[in-house]
């Protein structure tokens, strides 16, 4: 017989971002059960996690058990006491053969366990073994954790209630609906399960639940943002998006500021005009079916009014102080405990981008470029710094490199965002965060494992990005002030970047990397050049012949040094491959492979370089170790991965 | 239209049919209304409890002269406290809402996400800020930890923003022009009041003379605390309600200090640590105490 399940957790409201992972999470302890079923579905609200399952078995397969009883000479008495507690007539007993020796033995039948019997066992620990990131307890100390109270447990099997008990909640079949607009206990089968929330306002699917927003939103000129809408999905049980307006006055201030505002703080899509300007109008999405009298609307444009009247109260305050004049206020700003302020930060970037070659205006905007943190807007919108330092800049009368490379210098936030926009800015924006890492690793502030909680790796690769991406040809390794850690932290970095980022292949990436990997841009150049060169139909044969020189190197334990001795060169392979190599060297890689590899695959064929005489010996390892150096500056040919 | 104070009598009286004792406010100020001892303290050890009460709270750094329409130095919050949490909570808090005139089915409310955490106090939970239509109106607070001890009883902890939630009401987009009772506003009432604790917040406050209370204030809160003896026969007469004044007064005069700017980089983890330290300790001795409490009591 084939059964459906319907597993529902009910909760009180779960935060969005974190249920597609959770409900992931209950899928694969499902799955760990091992009771087979033909589907299985997982669908989540803010206040419910559901699992549905399709043609699970009433029970288990029935299996065998082979019991072992007394050997065949033990006495009567013994067989028929082994007979009686199987169940059975000493005369159903087998006889079987053992290394021992003969016994008596009767094959048991084992019937399998009731499904229901299984799940009402493991569900609870199921329950509570769904990872979320914080957890929390409300039955009393040491009750169970959960991210928030259960409140209810939808079990049924069939047409049964898998029974048991959590956190005082029993398992039942009875659901919940909309918290305003449904029945607070509503009777339920997995037949009816999703018509029956429907019937009480609650949209179980999430795909239903995003067209829906989705259609609200059809014929308005939405500024995209699939991220706030995956946010307002999972937010909601019946999503129903309303129009609002502001007056078109706070259009004065900035976009950024406006739609901040709207985004991260109300949750709002802002909207665009024809011309792809901000409109004076927002989208809101309420956790209701219709808003018949415009409350809902009304709350709303209220709220942003006043919202938006913070911002401009925040921008004409900020004016009044001069970004400049902020700078003594910044010594009051902690960057971190043990690495002082903000001043003292924008010092050390100051003399960074005087270091990185960053001419006036950098300078300029780098000394500016923390003054942002005490103005009242930042204080509100801390998601907005250099951004809004930038647009006091300008409004200031900054000249536009100066400026934008304020605004820029936190960029990029993500390997999405774009660098900043001019050189000032990036040269503000490695300042910063070559500041950040080099003080942080220096007090042992260290990211190990998940755990970075000032985002260093996000600052790393941001620093990668930079000098590769806006062409600043820097050594890195200079500007790491000898730290071990940190340089092995931007290696990997720099490993990452080439291969996840840019699509580098591992060996292509080691190769050149182990030529050296200071300066950025030149490694990028020659990544580009290894990656051309790598279809060619002698590059795989030369990288083998490269990597076979590294061990002979290796295996003579030979250093280089001392000049190839010509009188002892061999004629033939020997002296080709010698007035080959000085014809072609100091030429790029890939206008003389072609002439190089027959000599080197000549020179292996027809000679020994182990050679019995001593001086001949030393000499051929000397050519060897020039050819090895001579085409090592773009990339360690021995590191690819080659099949031959 | 209701008046600021009948929503404030239609809340209270709500709660009081629900058990909750009616507190009065607090009369030493503080940052919320969490910090005052009929929340800090109550919510530790195993006795159940219900309470409710207005609490003005103060944040020196969020005065602005009087001159913002949503922004106050000294806010009103309606602070519940149902130890340990019913299961209907949530029903019991919506229910509230009803209760001042909002009609749910006309309005948007929404759960959202928003943990608690207060580093002063040692004190975190877990919650959700409630939104009615687009407007944070209250702060939902399951208690995990307080004093740095965890909650034997899992209280749930309601914040209402009064001033909110009555503009709101009486659709006013100024705090100042709330209809506090018949014939005055809220600018009435407690304008003079912004403007001059903005002054002296931001301007004229004596920082030597408030560094010197400061330590006063931790003194006296920290040789109380030395001097209490978990093993004394006699240690329910010990004053540690006293010494917790002393940690609230530290409080505020470190926040005080705060918005005139004089806590200096490396002064300022320092500072909550030396408050955080003071707090811990009475939230620990008052335990000792009310355990023994009980004892006497069986």
């Amino acid at each position: 017989m084939s059964l459906p399940f319907l597993f529902e957790i009910g909760v009180e409201e779960i935060p969005d971002w974190m249920i597609p992972d959770a409900l992931e999470n209950l899928r694969l302890l499902f799955e760990k059960l091992e009771i087979p079923y033909e589907s299985v579905t997982l669908d989540a609200t803010p206040r419910r996690l559901v699992l549905r399952a399709e043609g699970l078995p009433a029970r288990q397969a029935d299996s065998q058990e082979r019991v072992l009883g007394p050997a065949k000479s033990a006495p009567a008495q013994a067989v028929e006491g082994f007979a009686r507690k199987q169940g059975v007539k000493p005369e159903d007993l087998a006889i079987e053969a053992t290394p021992k020796g003969e016994y008596y033995s009767y094959v048991r039948k084992v019937p399998g366990r009731l499904t229901k019997d299984i799940l009402a066992a493991a569900l609870p620990g199921i329950i509570l073994q769904i990872y979320f990131p914080k957890t929390m307890y409300w039955t009393g100390k040491n009750g169970p954790r959960f991210i928030r109270p259960i409140r209810w447990i939808v079990t049924v099997l069939g047409e049964e209630i898998v029974p048991f008990e959590l956190a005082g909640v029993r398992s039942g079949a009875s659901t919940s609906g909309h918290r305003r607009l449904g029945a607070k206990e509503i009777a339920v089968t997995p037949a009816d399960y999703v018509a029956r929330l429907r019937d009480h306002h609650v949209i179980l699917s999430a795909e239903e639940r995003r067209n829906r927003i989705r259609d609200g939103l059809a014929g308005v000129r939405v500024k995209p943002d699939p991220a706030l809408l995956e946010t307002l999905v999972y937010l909601t049980e019946y999503p129903t998006p309303i129009m609002g307006s502001f007056d078109p006055q706070f259009l004065e201030l900035p976009e950024e500021v406006l739609i901040t505002v709207m985004r991260h703080h109300q949750k709002y899509f802002s909207v665009e005009d024809a011309q792809g300007k901000l409109a004076p109008q927002f989208v809101a999405v309420m956790n209701i079916d219709a808003d018949p009298e415009g409350i809902v609307r009304r709350g709303n444009e209220r709220v942003l009014r006043a919202r938006f009247n913070d911002a401009r109260f925040f921008w004409e305050t900020d004016q009044k102080k001069k970004l400049a004049d902020r700078l003594p206020d910044l010594a009051h700003v902690t960057f971190q405990a043990k690495l002082g302020s903000y001043r003292a930060k924008t010092r050390r970037m100051m003399a960074l981008v005087k270091e990185l070659g960053g001419k006036t205006p950098a300078v300029r905007a780098a000394r500016l470029s923390k003054c942002d943190l005490s103005t009242e807007l930042v204080k509100e919108f801390t998601e907005l710094q250099g951004v809004v330092g930038g647009l006091y800049a300008r409004a200031q009368g900054e000249r536009a490199e100066v400026w934008q490379a304020i605004y820029d210098h936190y960029k990029p936030e993500s390997m999405e965002d774009a660098i900043p926009r001019n050189l000032a800015g990036r040269h503000v924006s490695l300042a910063d965060k070559l500041d950040t890492l080099r003080g942080c690793f220096r007090v042992g502030m260290i990211p190990t494992g998940s755990r970075d909680p000032f985002g260093l790796r996000r600052a790393a690769q941001g620093v990668v990005r930079i000098l590769v991406e806006g062409k600043i040809a820097v050594p890195l390794l200079d500007l790491l002030e000898g730290n071990q850690q940190l340089i092995a932290f931007f290696e990997d970095r720099v490993k990452f970047y080439f291969k996840e980022h840019r699509g580098f292949k591992y060996d292509e990436v080691n190769a050149a990397m182990a030529a050296g990997w200071s300066n950025l841009v030149d490694l990028e150049a020659r990544l580009v050049r290894i990656q051309k060169l790598r279809p060619t139909p002698d590059f795989e044969p030369l990288a083998a012949s490269f990597k076979r020189i590294r061990n002979i190197l290796v295996q003579a334990g030979f250093t280089g040094g001392g000049a190839i001795d010509q009188s002892l060169l061999e004629p033939g392979p020997e002296l080709e491959l010698y007035e080959e190599f000085t014809k072609i060297a100091g030429q790029p890689i890939e206008s003389v492979i072609s002439k190089l590899r027959p000599r080197v695959d000549l020179f292996f064929d027809k000679v020994l370089v182990n050679a019995p005489d001593a001086g001949v010996r030393q000499n051929r390892l000397t050519l060897l170790h020039t050819l090895l150096a001579e085409f090592s500056t773009i990339a360690d040919f021995s590191e690819i991965v080659t099949n031959s | 239209m209701q008046s600021f104070q009948e929503i404030i009598f239609k809340l209270k009286q709500y709660w009081a049919d629900r058990g909750c004792i009616i507190q009065e406010p607090y009369d030493v100020e503080v940052g919320a209304g969490t910090m005052c001892p009929e929340t800090f303290l109550r919510v530790l050890g195993p006795q159940p409890y219900r309470v409710a009460y207005v609490q003005p709270s103060r944040r020196p750094a969020d005065g602005r002269y009087g001159d913002n329409p949503n922004r106050l130095y000294k806010h009103s919050q309606l602070q519940v406290i149902l130890k340990p949490s019913p299961d209907d909570i949530m029903e019991q808090y919506l229910a509230s809402l009803e209760a001042i005139g909002i009609d749910l089915r006309q309005h948007d409310i929404k759960f959202e996400e928003d943990n608690w955490e207060a580093p002063t106090l040692g004190a975190w939970g877990i919650g959700w800020q409630v939104m009615l239509d687009g407007l944070e109106i209250t702060q939902f607070t399951y208690f995990q930890q307080c004093g740095g001890i965890d909650l034997d009883l899992v209280p749930a902890e309601l914040t209402y923003g009064l001033e909110r939630l009555t503009a709101f009401l009486q659709v006013k987009d100024s705090v100042y022009d709330i209809e506090w009772a018949k014939g005055f506003s809220y600018g009435d009432v407690r304008h003079r009041e912004e403007l001059q604790y903005s002054v002296y917040n931001f301007e004229m406050a004596d920082i030597p003379t408030l560094w010197k209370l400061f330590g006063l204030h931790e003194g006296e809160a920290a040789r109380l605390l030395g001097a209490y003896d978990p093993k004394s026969p006699d240690k329910r007469r010990f004053p540690i309600l006293p010494a917790y004044d002393h940690v609230l007064k530290c409080s505020n005069l470190f926040n005080t200090l705060d918005s005139r700017g004089a806590i200096s980089v490396t002064e300022r983890v320092g500072v909550i640590q030396r408050v955080r330290k003071l707090a811990v300790g009475v939230a620990q001795a008052w335990l000792d105490q009310q355990l023994v409490q009980q004892e006497v009591a069986l």
